[in-house]
């Protein structure tokens, strides 16, 4: 399994599109740094993140959503939160970690 | 010689803040620039609306907040602060997402008013198009 890495904002660069495009069936997603955007309701990107979920699992970093004023229970449903501790164990239980910069 | 030539001047944000170091730098500038007096406007568009979000907490991440400092901008005579409506809107966020940013009005016995205007992009062209000086950041 791959684990994919996203830190830009949707808005500014297009790395969480390419990264969808790429990942495939089962591997994970993790949304850190300003790629927290994405995970927030409401926006333009939702839709492309809930269709993902339907072939990957996708995890947010608390302490980064935190960061920016977004509060977990206003995150896309069947998204995870995950802390500094998670993002580690994701990385370690994955084959390999791709970085979408 | 003095000159007091006062210059109508726009500083555009289009970045998150913490991601980049663009969003800090640029509310330093305009802390610095308010000492020379001139007329300031700031403009935030894009991911730049996200530097107002409310309820900025970065004890996790182990970077200064320095959200609570645009609150400092009415006390240096920065209150004309434009958000563009669009930007928001594909965001997912409304006016009530950001910080309640205000000023004094001295004109009006110092009434505690909004510095923030939620305005279009028609109406943020037209700003751009008024000013001496735009500084991007």
């Amino acid at each position: 399994m791959t684990l994919h890495t996203v830190n830009k904002s949707p808005f500014d660069r297009n790395s969480l599109e390419s990264c969808l495009r790429f990942a495939r069936q089962g591997h994970s997603v993790l949304l850190f740094e300003d790629g927290v955007y994405a995970a927030v309701k409401g926006t333009r990107f939702e839709g492309l993140v809930t269709e993902a979920l339907k072939n990957n699992k996708i995890y947010v970093l608390l302490p980064d959503l935190e960061a920016r004023g977004m509060r977990s229970d206003n995150i896309i449903d069947g998204l995870k939160t995950v802390d500094y501790a998670g993002f580690v164990d994701l990385a370690a239980e994955s084959d390999r970690v791709q970085a979408w910069l | 010689m003095t000159e007091n030539v006062t210059k109508k001047f726009l500083y555009v944000n289009r970045k998150a803040p913490y991601g980049t170091i663009y969003a800090l730098e640029s509310l330093e500038v305009v802390l610095i620039g308010a000492a020379f007096e001139q007329d300031v406007s700031m403009a935030f568009i894009d991911d730049g609306v996200y530097q107002l979000k409310k309820d900025q907490s970065t004890d996790g991440i182990g970077m200064k907040n320095f959200s609570p400092t645009y609150n400092a901008l009415g006390d240096y005579d920065v209150h004309k602060i434009y958000v563009d409506k669009e930007s928001l809107d594909e965001r997912g966020l409304t006016a009530d997402d950001l910080m309640n940013l205000v000023y004094e009005d001295e004109d009006d016995d110092y009434a505690e008013k909004s510095s923030i205007s939620i305005v279009t992009r028609e109406e943020l062209a037209q700003l751009m198009e008024q000013q001496d000086v735009v500084l991007s950041f």
